[in-house]
């Protein structure tokens, strides 16, 4: 098998509480805690998860944007986690990022021409002026903008608009691999359809990698390959997309699917509500994370912490989930059998 | 038949801009029967959120502008005095809104804010107020309440101030319930809690409810007739099964065509999503037409030019379409 574009083995992101009276630190926001994926070249990874579950600070964890604990982050066979500043940079350009807010993450005094520049010149991707306007042309050409928008301002452009230039800015410099981050979810659902086609033509025709961070499990599974879900600081369960809405292997993902509300009134679907709220992650829960929202809870769950391991009931092979249930009989296993028809009622 | 608990006629909510008067809400019709949920719905800036505030006078005049009629139990809300309409507030009409991180007030404990209705509308004592509230945590499945009612909203988290806020809302009995995108800033798992305390409050305080949403998945939940809003206008309004099986107006069809099915993927039917092509037209511009011309994939010349008129297309199911269409399958 070829080397994955990115491989992230046991990432560990801790984040310091500064308190007390000498400003000491009084303990840490175990906000990733030992998380490992890889995605290949062209390929769409999502990583799903309620808030506070850790999924942008892997993110964050991937694009350097701060040291990490623990762990290594390894992109196309390089270590870059770390890499001095110096050799980082080269690396930098081919991974991109596209945010959430399409208000905030555009600089209100750069002309949209600019801050489609900024990234060509800082790589060196323009030899000249002429190249570097034609260049910035084809971007706008690329996101379905007309090329003389280049001389507005963020101002001027509608949130779907913006998100194009957010897009477009991220293609700028070239890069392998896109993180998404909830980059479609402040969108209206029109405007969000016409993002999301967009997203996956571009990706067909520059062979991009994405790892699509959302909590929109309807937008994810049109869009994903494979789909990984995380819960307070862990994954605990990765499958290709089809094992995963068709037989989902952990409890958490199966309340997730049975909590969205589906577009199709009239129609009593098996619910299963989790009672409670996510755990603080400064002080996670022993054993398994889940454990005090579970509804299979049992002795074990609170005092060993299950491994993700793969599943010997998957429907596809590549289906991994941390769950102590699936090292019992299959008759006791409520997840042996595949749910996922029931839960979404169809 | 009796006349229904909330009648809207012709609502009308414009605001003076400096540049030019915007049609936020124009001319906008629909009523609510006692004990029925009825949800709008419609994308950001199509007046859903003007309209619930105008039902409660919460628009700020001037630069705002109300006109029409909305018609509470017999009488006109927008004829009465302001102390007259701060007896409806809070009491027979109440409201719930998007953000449960602020709007609760964070200096004071939660029990201070459920009692305040009380004490205000019903005259409760101070002891008796606390009592009341503690029921109404109960009621929308607090644990410990009376440990939480001495606590304050930093303490809870999104879920639990947003069960808060229904506390208040439905602490004075009200016959009409406003939830403005109630759940719009929760999580999934915390959001399926809610509906489901929704859907069981209903069933024993027996408020009508209306629901303000841009989440059809949310519709399909909880409401029972669905009125569809764009740019200012209602465009469509049908029982909510009548609207998902066959839509008629291009817009409704556009909107349920451009939201990925969960479960796609089983089922083999993973599309391109269809696209509304364009953007939402300016409210400051009278459009002599139908609003939704311009990024129609059906529209005429007639479109641009004359307005349709709501009709009724089936029993219950009006909609602003001159081309209406007939059959009830969604536009590819």
């Amino acid at each position: 098998m070829s080397t994955p574009l990115l491989d992230v083995q046991d990432l560990k992101k801790h984040f310091p509480i500064k308190g007390g009276f000498f400003g000491g630190t009084t303990g840490h926001v175990y906000a990733v805690d030992g998380v490992s994926f890889h995605i290949n070249k062209g390929e769409t990874l999502s990583l799903v998860g309620e808030s506070g579950c850790g999924k942008s600070t892997v993110g964050k964890a991937v694009l350097q944007l701060f040291g990490i604990t623990a762990g290594q982050v390894v992109l196309d066979g390089k270590r870059i986690d770390d890499m001095p500043a110096g050799s980082l940079r080269p690396m930098r350009r081919r991974m991109q990022v596209v945010f959430q807010d399409p208000f905030s993450s555009l600089n209100p005094r750069m002309r949209v021409r600019d801050i489609l520049a900024e990234p060509i010149r800082n790589f060196g991707l323009a030899r000249n002026g002429a190249e570097l306007t034609e260049k910035v042309g084809k971007l706008m050409d690329t996101v379905r903008l007309p090329r003389d928008a280049v001389n507005r301002w963020p101002h001027e452009f509608s949130g779907g608009q913006r998100q194009r230039i957010g897009i477009a800015r991220a293609l700028a410099a070239e890069p392998d691999l896109i993180i998404c981050d909830e980059a479609v979810s402040a969108l209206d659902v029109s405007v969000k359809a016409q993002i999301v086609n967009l997203l996956q033509e571009l990706q067909e025709q520059l062979g991009l990698a994405l790892l699509f961070i959302s909590h929109d499990l309807a937008i994810v599974e049109h869009m994903t390959h494979r789909v990984a879900v995380m819960y307070l600081g862990k994954i605990v369960e990765v499958a290709p997309k089809r094992s995963l809405f068709a037989a989902p292997k952990h409890p958490y993902t199966e309340a997730l699917l049975s909590a969205v509300p589906v577009p199709m009134p009239g129609k009593a679907r098996e619910r299963i509500i989790l009672k409670g709220d996510v755990p603080s992650p400064i002080n996670p829960p022993t054993g398994c994370r889940f454990h005090t929202r579970c509804p299979y809870v049992f002795d074990r769950c609170r005092v060993e912490e299950p491994p993700l391991s793969a599943v010997p009931t998957a429907l596809e092979a590549g289906h991994t989930a941390a769950c102590h249930l699936h090292d019992l009989p299959a008759e006791k296993n409520p997840l042996a059998v595949a749910k996922g028809q029931a839960l979404l009622d169809i | 038949m009796a006349e229904p608990l909330l009648v809207v006629e012709n609502l009308q909510t414009h605001f003076r801009t400096p540049d030019g008067i915007n049609r936020a809400v124009d001319g906008v019709s629909f009523h609510v029967n006692a004990g029925e949920t009825v949800a709008i719905v419609g994308e950001s800036g199509c007046g859903k959120s003007v309209t619930s505030m105008s039902i409660l006078r919460l628009i700020p005049e001037p630069p705002g502008k109300i006109a029409g009629s909305i018609r509470f139990q017999g009488r006109d809300l927008l004829k009465l005095s302001e102390p007259e309409m701060r007896s409806i507030r809070g009491n027979e009409i109440s409201m719930i809104f998007q953000e449960p991180m602020t709007s609760l007030n964070p200096v004071l404990t939660i029990g201070r804010q459920i009692g305040e209705t009380l004490r205000l509308h019903q005259g409760l004592s101070a002891k008796q107020a606390e009592d009341k509230a503690v029921e109404m945590l109960t009621l929308v499945g607090i644990p410990e309440p009376r440990r939480r009612v001495r606590e304050y909203p930093h303490q809870l988290s999104g879920g639990m101030r947003q069960r808060v806020m229904i506390a208040i809302a439905l602490a004075c009995n009200p016959k009409l319930l406003i939830a403005d995108e109630p759940t719009t800033a929760l999580d999934v798992t915390i959001q399926a809690q809610i509906l489901a305390l929704m859907r069981d409050l209903k069933r024993t305080v027996g408020a009508a409810i209306v629901l303000i949403t841009h989440d059809l998945g949310v519709v399909a939940e909880v409401a029972e007739r669905v009125v569809v809003m764009y740019a200012g206008k209602k465009v469509e309004e049908a029982p909510v099964v009548e609207l998902f099986n066959t839509p008629r107006h291009p817009y409704t069809q556009g909107l349920l065509g451009s939201m990925p099915k969960l479960g796609s993927s089983l089922t083999g039917t993973e599309t391109r999503l269809a696209e509304i092509p364009g953007l939402v037209p300016s409210l400051k511009q009278k459009i002599p037409g139908c609003v939704f011309a311009s990024r129609c994939p059906h529209a005429t010349d007639l479109c641009v030019k004359v307005a349709p008129a709501l009709e009724e297309k089936a029993p219950g199911h009006v909609a602003a379409c001159h081309y209406a269409l007939k059959e009830g399958a969604i536009a590819a």
